[in-house]
């Protein structure tokens, strides 16, 4: 009976999409609405195979559910090296301007590629990092298989469409122009329906479970979801100019638009990038490590501190601009309040390792866990320094954001996946060891030679660019154009794709390793997935 | 540093949680010291910071802060004591004969200073921020001695005061060629072309040439002069000195004879002050071309 429901509901989405393709009023959502038609569709015959056929009712609340985790992971490391990739023709079309080629202008410009680097990277390689670990530490350390069925692969399909149709849409021109909030009206619907599945999945597993307390991890992972969800939807409140266009229009206007788009920006990096991934570092750190998590106390007062400081800190995008000054202090005040409640997590993180730091000799992974978190303390640290006003009339505008971003992004964010990905893909596909350690050292020392390079580029010529943007002569006259000083950071763009260009080997090496894992290394009895008995 | 790693797991431990999650224990340590002290010392900073500045919002104002400080204020009073600053030169640089600007040392040294600012600042995105134009995109060098409009001091700072072909000034500089491509036939228009060609260098086909030059009197001479060296009183270009506004290749030059072009530039009067577009011109015509 439910299969016809989803039949009926699966045939009309397809048949509305068809119509709306048909009406498009522009490129973008025409090829959107062909994909949503397609993957409807296709589900709708999947569905219509299945229909009819016995079913074998198992019972599985006794295993834990790990092909999602599994496809979340494939997903990672495949949406990863593609959104670094990006980053590297993006990086190198900006110290060689020609790469912009005349023949992809409209398609592969700097301006089009630009926003599916962020996204790919920040959203899907992000992304499915913390749905997949989030789903796989929740089920652990809840003692629970994952609520809701499959609904869980609903999220895991469903985000995987917000992502496809977000790329394909920037790259034909569809965009709000809100920074890591581009995708349209359409796709913000969906990620929404998207999101609250994944919200359900989480806290109906959190509710069964067999555990007496949440863990740790489990409350970055719930904050994350929560606050996001609300980001999501008020930044996105905009209404469309035509149902069969991608174009809409903002709800805020002026500087209540922009301190709406960077209160969600700022979030944006305190609970996805900072929050979420916490969680993932709660839960991969201790296993790895095989050491208790060093103070519950900390953890607790930290967790508390760190959301509820975090959302007030937005304003510091906006220094000397339309702002009024007050919003703009108190952006800066929160920040600097925020950094020690952002080094609660470092400490933890680091001290956990105490009486186990012998083990950065020998285990490659841990090595990538600590690293990460240094550089998550690095850039806490810097953002706060960044967020004083004298310090912003400065940096603001410059490639130091850049290089503030990427020491956040590629050392912390992707690290700590890696770290988590290594220790995932041998338990999910039942293999005794990775296939080789040493590639991970390759790995390790390609990704910290990238990110160093990468860093102090950016440093250097966002440092060298505000100085020249405020120099002035005896009378008070500007010394440099705007021109001279993008002429000046070429040397150090190149440096910057290097560094990219090793992080993405890097990226690649994983891949290889991760694929060889399950291909060639030794098999163990599969007990990793059963649920543990009260 | 000194000690073993190994011996750390054989210190006496401070008690776990008694929680475990798929084994993941926790200690009880306490908060560290240094951290919970720097904490407190962050949000004490925080609260005096946010009396001393503007910071927190009432029903219709925010509270200003004991210092009274204040952004729009703080960039009002610089702009204010950098235009005190120059303010004497400003205007002496404004009612100067502009002939005479380059004579007076001081004036000259000014405006030349000023004059590279407002450059950067306006005229580089389209000359360049070193003044060379862009090749064979119609925005010209302006470190040469070829000039459209004129390259005297008078002449460049009319062209900036008013600009060139823009509808926003009456009087800005003003002139069209014709789209020959409505007038002449495709055959004569290639004989043109080699033509001028061959004014200042080698044309493509040298049998048009003769037919060209027919071609040229009849059409062209009127604005460009019989032996094409052209008429800046009309901004028509000097076709014989090899210097090419939109490029000189045979594609390029029956382009600009087939739909002509129509080159626009801002008039800079509404914009500027008038010392800023004396020192600008100033600037220009001192970069090696002036006349």
């Amino acid at each position: 009976m439910l299969n016809y429901i989803k039949l009926i509901v699966l045939g009309l989405i397809t048949l509305f999409a068809l119509i709306a393709a048909n009406y498009a009023r522009d490129l973008a959502y025409l090829v959107n609405a062909l994909l949503v038609a397609a993957a409807a569709g296709g589900v709708f015959l999947w569905t219509l195979r299945q229909t009819g056929e016995p079913v074998v009712k198992r019972d599985l609340s006794g295993e834990y559910m790990d092909g999602v985790v599994r496809a979340g992971v494939i997903a990672t490391a495949g949406w990863g090296v593609v959104g670094f990739l990006v980053g590297v023709i993006i990086a190198f079309q900006l110290a060689f301007p020609v790469l912009n080629f005349e023949w992809a202008q409209g398609f592969l410009n700097f301006g089009r590629l630009r926003p599916l680097h962020t996204s790919a990277v920040i959203f899907a390689f992000g992304g499915n990092a913390l749905i997949a670990t989030s789903f796989y530490v929740v089920q652990r350390t809840s003692a629970a298989r994952l609520w809701g069925g499959n609904l869980a692969w609903f999220v895991f399909w469903g985000y995987q469409l917000v992502i496809v149709l977000a790329a394909t849409g920037y790259l034909l021109g569809a965009t709000q122009s809100k920074e890591y909030a581009e995708p349209e009206w359409y796709v913000d619907w969906w990620l929404t329906i998207v999101w609250l599945a994944y919200l359900a999945v989480f806290l109906g597993t959190l509710v069964k479970r067999k555990e007496p307390h949440i863990y740790v991890a489990n409350w970055f992972y719930l904050s994350f979801i929560i606050t996001v969800a609300m980001l999501h939807v008020v930044n996105n409140l905009s209404i469309p100019v035509s149902v069969f266009g991608s174009k809409s229009v903002q709800v805020f206007s002026g500087v209540q638009d922009a301190m709406v788009q960077w209160w969600y920006g700022h979030n944006a990096v305190g609970f996805f990038l900072t929050a979420g991934f916490l969680g993932m570092m709660y839960y991969f750190v201790p296993k790895q490590a095989e050491r208790p998590v060093f103070s519950y106390k900390l953890s607790i007062i930290h967790f508390w501190a760190l959301i509820f400081i975090y959302i007030w800190a937005g304003p510091h995008h906006l220094h000397y601009t339309a702002l009024p000054d007050w919003a703009s202090t108190l952006g800066m005040v929160f920040s600097i309040v925020l950094w020690m409640p952002s080094w609660g997590g470092m400490i933890n993180g680091l001290m956990t390792l105490s009486g186990a730091w012998d083990k950065l000799r020998t285990d490659p992974i841990i090595r990538m866990m600590v690293i990460s978190v240094g550089f998550y303390g690095m850039s806490t640290f810097e953002g706060p320094m960044m967020s004083i006003r004298a310090v912003n009339s400065l940096s603001h505008y410059t490639d130091w954001t850049i290089g503030h971003v990427h020491s956040g992004a590629l050392g912390w964010n992707g690290m700590i996946t890696f770290g988590a990905l290594y220790f995932l893909v041998p338990k999910l596909w039942n293999r005794e060891r990775l296939y080789s350690l040493s590639l991970v050292s390759w790995h390790f020392w390609l990704a910290t030679i990238g990110i160093i390079l990468y860093a102090a580029a950016m440093w250097v010529t966002g440092i060298m660019e505000g100085l020249m943007w405020r120099e002035v002569d005896a009378n008070g006259f500007l010394v440099n154009s705007f021109a001279d000083t993008v002429a000046a950071k070429f040397p150090m763009y190149v440096v910057r794709g290097l560094g990219g260009v090793m992080f993405l080997m890097g990226a690649i090496i994983m891949c290889y390793n991760l694929w060889m894992t399950v291909k060639r290394a030794p098999a163990v009895e599969a007990t990793h997935s059963a649920v543990p008995a009260e | 540093m000194a000690k073993q790693p190994q011996n750390h797991s054989k210190k006496p431990e401070v008690d776990t949680t008694g929680h475990s999650w798929d084994g993941i224990e926790e200690y009880n340590n306490p908060l560290p010291r240094w951290w919970l002290w720097t904490f407190y010392a962050c949000i004490v900073w925080a609260v005096l910071y946010t009396i001393a500045y503007p910071a927190w919002p009432g029903i219709k104002a925010a509270t200003p802060g004991l210092l009274g400080w204040s952004t729009r204020a703080n960039v009002q009073a610089e702009i204010d004591a950098a235009e005190a600053a120059n303010a004497t030169i400003n205007a002496k640089l404004a009612s100067a004969e502009l002939t005479a600007i380059a004579d007076d040392a001081e004036l000259r040294t000014y405006a030349t200073s000023a004059g590279a600012a407002v450059f950067r600042t306006w005229c580089a995105q389209c000359h360049g921020s070193g003044a060379a134009g862009v090749a064979a995109s119609g925005y010209p060098n302006l470190l040469d001695d070829d000039w459209l409009w004129g390259g005297d001091i008078e002449a460049i700072h009319a062209t900036i005061n008013h600009g060139i072909r823009n509808e926003e000034d009456p009087d800005a500089r003003w002139s069209q060629m014709p789209a020959f491509g409505d007038i002449l036939a495709k055959e004569e228009i290639d004989q043109v072309v080699n033509y001028v060609m061959s004014l200042s260098g080698t044309p493509q086909d040298a049998s048009m040439v003769e037919a060209g030059s027919v071609v040229y009197q009849d059409n062209c001479a009127a604005c460009h002069m019989e032996n094409g060296t052209g008429d800046r009183a009309q901004g028509a270009p000097n076709l014989t000195d090899a210097i090419w506004l939109y490029g000189g290749s045979h594609d390029t030059l029956t382009q600009s004879v087939t739909y002509s072009r129509f080159g626009v530039m801002p008039s800079w009067s509404n914009r500027l002050s008038e010392a800023e577009i004396r020192a600008v011109a100033t600037y220009v015509h001192q970069l090696g071309g002036g006349e």
